[in-house]
């Protein structure tokens, strides 16, 4: 059982904050770490991984620092997102390479269990440089689980996998901390997310916009304040109906269009065709404004 | 570190780039026979051969395909991330790093250096030895500041190119003030010694005394690994999200 812990963790390069502030505790279990790109997921997992060190703040691993200290990785497993590996070796003597370096008493059979667990016995005897971007995904996979590490970190692990692969990785990082470990993959994509991590930690601009179960983070985002654009043959007399039966929370008269918020949406989408007949209003356009995941993350952090 | 050495090898040796590790010598090889042809076996033309072009260009540049090629490639694409990802001190990563680079300077530049001086003309492979022990001394030089170079920046072979050739071919070779400062310099310098009254008449001329120029080679070789190895411990591995 094995915990890393964040406290107050930032990291800005120059005058770019890349995270900001983020305390985190990351305990067994699968956890996600969602948010857009440029969010600074791989920035929190570079120090989660020891490197690179926070500007301010600290990260342990069982209370122990995890900057220049390589023994973490003696229960740390690391699946970067670079692609580049040893090109010109065979997955099998790269797998065995690793677990050398690892110490490993019987690196051979580490290698080969490896190899099984990802499901590439078969191919790896011949060259990375010959493998698919999938096949890498998995010897990347393979690397990280060669020492049995009791952590494993993952950046953007499902990036241009194709289905199959993405149920098969899922099955196996389930799997993996079904066993006890503690399983962090970081992704830009809520679905992929929601269907495996037992906790969510979100991550947007840098802070730590929201953590909890996929329920959570899933009502968050539907029951956020929602954009609607209207344009209509009378704009003035809509707004001024929809705020007197209390279907809207703000409304603001812009130049050919109306601007709506509400927090309640399906109170207002029913509410609105009934005020616009009542009033005599024809409506011409309704749309919502912003369902971006963008600013689905937007609001987390604002709010 | 034999793995970490196997891996080395294999990325030194497995690009195309190689290839000018064997071309860049039998180049030189193929001047000294023409060299030898041309003044009958003359010292003092072979001492120019390889006091010139094999120790004054070929040296630095067969130096920065080595020291940039045993670990930059993997710091520029992120795969040094497996290597660093092991509870192993990241001292050892990169004295074995160098330790490939430094045998393949002695292989591929030291040797065909004093092959060259021994083909084109040599009186009792006297020249022979003092351009061996010169290149040595210059090889590990060269091949240590490429190798720290690679850590320390992503631009070390724009960097090295410019230093090998500007400073160490080109002011290094004529600038009386630069020569002072010149690996060149400082490795020639055991070599004149070595050569005694050979020296002048060869032209095996130093700008510095042998305790200064390897006392400065120990420190800059010294320096430079220390650089690497704290470099390393603290190298940022984290690709734009």
């Amino acid at each position: 059982m094995t915990t890393i812990v964040l406290e107050s963790v930032s990291r800005w390069y120059g005058n770019v904050v890349a995270v900001n502030d983020v305390s985190i505790t990351v305990g067994p279990g699968i956890t996600g770490l969602l948010g857009p790109n440029g969010a600074g997921k791989s920035t929190l997992i570079s120090m989660m991984g020891g490197f690179l060190a926070p500007s301010t703040g600290t990260v342990t691993l069982d209370g122990g620092p995890v900057w220049r200290n390589p023994e973490i990785y003696r229960t740390i497993g690391l699946v970067p997102e670079p692609e580049a590996m040893y090109d010109m070796v065979t997955g099998q003597q790269f797998l065995l390479a690793n677990a050398r370096l690892h110490g490993l008493a019987d690196a051979g059979a580490a290698a080969r269990r490896a190899l099984e667990a990802v499901d590439m016995v078969e191919p790896s005897d011949r060259p990375i440089a010959t493998y698919s971007k999938g096949m890498k995904q998995r010897i990347k996979m393979a690397t990280a689980l060669v020492h049995d590490p009791s952590v494993l970190l993952l950046d953007e692990p499902f990036n241009g996998m194709d289905p199959r692969q993405r149920l098969h990785l899922m099955d196996l990082l389930t799997r993996l901390a079904s066993e006890g470990r503690t399983v962090l993959f970081s992704s830009h994509i809520l679905e992929e997310v929601e269907q495996i991590a037992g906790t969510i930690e979100v991550l947007v601009a840098g802070r730590h916009a929201a953590s909890g179960d996929y329920r959570r983070i899933r009502r968050l985002m539907t029951e956020r304040p929602h954009q609607y654009t209207i344009t209509s043959s009378d704009d003035r007399r809509l707004a001024g109906a929809l705020v007197a039966a209390g279907a809207a929370d703000g409304v603001t008269v812009g130049a050919g269009a109306l601007a709506v918020q509400t927090s309640d949406w399906g109170r207002f989408v029913h509410a609105l065709p009934r005020v616009a007949r009542e009033a005599g209003v024809r409506l011409l356009e309704v749309s919502p404004a912003d369902e971006s995941l963008e600013s689905v993350f937007a609001y987390l952090v604002a709010r | 570190m034999s793995t970490v050495v196997g891996l080395t090898v294999r990325g030194l040796l497995g690009r195309r780039r190689s290839l000018l590790l064997v071309v860049l010598p039998v180049l030189l090889l193929v001047l000294a026979g023409l060299t030898r042809w041309a003044s009958e076996g003359s010292v003092a033309a072979s001492a120019s051969l390889t006091g010139g072009f094999a120790m004054g260009t070929l040296l630095p540049l067969m130096c920065l395909l080595i020291g940039t090629g045993v670990i930059g490639p993997e710091i520029d694409d992120g795969s040094i991330v497996y290597l660093l990802a092991k509870p192993l001190p990241r001292r050892t990563i990169l004295l074995a790093k160098l330790g490939v680079g430094l045998v393949a300077t002695v292989v591929f530049a030291v040797l065909p250096v004093m092959a060259s001086a021994a083909i084109a003309g040599d009186e009792d492979l006297k020249l022979t030895a003092a351009y061996g022990l010169a290149t040595l001394l210059a090889g590990i030089a060269y091949t240590t500041v490429f190798v720290a170079l690679s850590v320390l920046t992503r631009n070390a072979v724009i960097i090295g190119l410019l230093y090998a050739l500007l400073w160490e071919t080109v002011l290094g070779g004529f600038v009386p003030g630069i020569r002072a400062v010149s690996v060149r310099q400082w490795a020639l310098a055991p070599a004149e010694a070595l050569l005694g009254d050979n020296a002048k008449a060869w032209g095996v001329e130093s700008a510095v005394s042998v305790p200064v120029g390897l006392s400065l080679l120990a420190v800059l070789v010294v320096g430079a690994t220390w650089l690497a190895i704290r470099r390393l411990q603290t190298l940022r591995l984290v690709t734009a999200d």
